[in-house]
């Protein structure tokens, strides 16, 4: 059984805001279907005994002290921008974000 | 898009028949010196862009690290916020797309908040005491300012494009969240402004936050719901986003509340959806629906490490608590021996702390208040200064009172004296000292002003010989006028009863 539909493929595409079309929904949905089903594997060699875990080497509490080091310079910041005004980026208006 | 009408309910009628439910999640920005999770600064007002680091603004192969000072004043809220602290607790990716964050993610807190299941007890204004209980406290960072540019007024509508800062990309927050308090009724709008303000005094007497509102260190989402008074099952909630200053958490509890019985009257649905607040027309408008957009696809963040808390740090950390704000008030209260409005109007003009120092440094708490509650806060007014603006010490306050008890000048003198403290002429004895002010009270001087106003006004001296002494009143102009202002009314009187033979 497929773990992704193409209307999961839709709905993450909206997400993400990219715009897809209808070949690249059907070539992405299998392609996703193929990792998820990858991934699942793992559940089934883990025992319930084992923790879920995001980082693969048991460290904890790796913390710095307050203190302010290097910022990068306005130019530096902006090298990327696609554009800038008044030292700061300038993106489309985008409608009701959060 | 939503069937919501501007129509509304006259609140107590509404409350008749709906019991309002409230939630809120606060964001308190932390005053620590570096961002959460990289060493820039964090700091307000700063020329755009300037605080900015790579991991600030998510560029490839960047390595966040959490500071360890916004762990610990995460911590601290928690305990005054009576929450239990996660002895383990991790971050996680919250995933969005929007040019606030360049990261397409706010690195936050998901199923294991480092507080939770705390409460605060809210004294409302005639001392009744309501329960706010916590859900959680989590750690997360602020985002990016955007600034929409064109169209009409800065408003994102008909904006025609935005520009960004990243200096607040990064500041570290803590998000508090309660859990949903029912019963308030009539006193929702009361309990909410009520509960924010407790929150943002918590955070600036632990010295955690800035606590500016009006600044954005401290903000408000509240939540609103009704259910009929029968009902046993919450109604649909909206959240009003962004209601920043206190007397705005009151008035948008209420207009929510007044809407929604209007739109339940009706027999329409409530759309779950985020309102925003307008400060204008105190109303609320329809922001977006909750839906897909609160889909945020949490995942634990792999580029950073748990954090365990042991025991001994926590305790050392709760050892460093101030006593809570609502305690210390109840304390002052009880040792300066005010009168309930007495008090009231003290906490309102925001002098506790100047009439604490006032008391220890010496003076009666009945003296103190009548310095900071009188003359000091007209000359505020006066300047439109806040209080603590004006340069007056409680040592100044002392000074100037034990100059009137040692009889050296009188009350009118003394509030001259003030104004001449605040123009930083010096201490109030080097200020008596230089202008002359010292009371005239050696009585040769003295008897001789009298006996020239007793032999200006033979009438008002038949008057007092008759028995009425309070026409020794009229005495006491010509009197001052010759002493210019700095005779000791106490002694004149004195002295004008021994010339008579009284």
């Amino acid at each position: 059984m497929s773990a992704i539909s193409r209307e999961d493929v839709v709905h993450l595409a909206h997400l993400a805001h990219i715009e897809m079309s209808g070949a690249e929904l059907d070539k992405m949905t299998g392609e996703l279907d193929a990792i998820v089903g990858a991934i699942a594997s793992v559940s089934e060699v883990a025992s319930s005994d084992v923790p879920a875990t995001s980082h693969p080497i048991p460290l904890t509490n790796v913390l710095r002290e307050d203190t302010v080091g290097q910022t990068l310079s306005i130019d530096e910041v902006l090298l990327n921008a696609p554009d800038s005004d008044s030292d700061r980026f300038k993106v489309p208006a985008i409608l009701d974000g959060e | 898009m939503s069937n919501y009408t501007d129509e509304l309910v006259d609140f107590d009628e509404a409350l008749d028949r709906y019991d309002p439910v409230l939630g809120f999640e606060v964001h308190v920005e932390l005053n620590t010196k570096t961002k959460m999770f990289s060493d820039a600064p964090n700091a307000f007002g700063d020329d755009p862009n300037t605080n900015v680091t790579p991991v600030d603004l998510g560029l490839p192969g960047v390595l966040p690290v959490v500071n360890k000072t916004a762990v610990e004043y995460s911590i601290l809220i928690g305990l005054a916020l009576n929450c239990q602290i996660a002895e383990k607790c991790g971050f996680a990716r919250k995933n969005y797309f929007y040019p606030d964050t360049p990261k397409n993610f706010q690195t936050s807190q998901y199923d294991d908040p480092i507080a939770y299941d705390g409460y605060l007890d809210i004294e409302l204004e005639d001392g009744e005491v309501f329960r706010v209980e916590i859900e959680r406290a989590h750690m997360e960072e602020d985002a990016g300012k955007l600034t929409h540019m064109g169209g009409a007024a800065g408003r994102i509508q008909g904006a025609d494009y935005s520009l960004v800062d990243y200096n607040r990309a990064g500041v570290p927050l803590v998000e508090i969240v309660t859990k949903p308090i029912v019963g308030a009724g009539k006193r929702a709008p009361e309990l909410a402004r009520a509960y924010v303000a407790a929150v943002r005094e918590i955070v600036k007497n632990l010295g955690v936050s800035d606590a500016k509102m009006e600044r954005g260190n401290v903000r408000c989402d509240a939540n609103v719901s009704l259910m009929p008074k029968d009902a046993d099952k919450f109604g649909t909630r909206t959240e009003t986003k962004n209601v920043n200053s206190l007397r705005a958490v009151e008035h948008a509890v209420r207009f929510e509340i007044e809407r929604h019985a209007a739109v339940l009257d009706s027999g329409a649905k409530i759309v779950q959806e985020t309102r925003h607040w307008h400060e204008d027309t105190r109303s609320t408008t329809s922001g977006r629906p909750k839906s897909d957009a609160d889909d945020y696809r949490y995942f634990p963040e792999p580029d950073l490490v748990p954090i365990v808390t042991t025991a001994q740090w926590v305790e050392e950390l709760r050892s460093r608590l101030p006593e809570p704000p609502a305690e210390r008030r109840k304390r002052l209260k009880a040792e300066w021996g005010y009168a309930d409005k007495e008090f009231r109007d003290v906490v309102n003009a925001g002098v506790l702390d100047e009439i604490e120092a006032t008391v220890a440094a010496g003076a009666s708490a009945a003296v103190a208040r009548k310095w900071w509650m009188g003359e000091i806060a007209r000359l505020a007014k006066a300047a439109d200064k806040d209080i603590a603006d004006l340069g007056v010490t409680p040592a100044t306050i002392v000074e100037l009172n034990s100059l009137i008890e040692g009889k050296k000048i009188n009350d009118k003198i003394a509030r001259q004296v003030l104004e001449f403290v605040i123009a930083g002429e010096g201490t109030p004895s080097e200020i008596v000292e230089k202008r002359s002010l010292a009371v005239v009270n050696d009585d040769d001087a003295l008897g001789k002003a009298v006996d020239d106003a007793m032999a200006a006004m033979p009438d008002v001296v038949e008057k007092i010989k008759g028995g009425k002494m309070q026409a020794i009143g009229a005495l006491m102009g010509p009197v001052m006028k010759a002493t210019r202002g700095q005779a000791d009314a106490g002694r004149v009187r004195e002295i004008v009863m021994e010339k008579l033979g009284l």
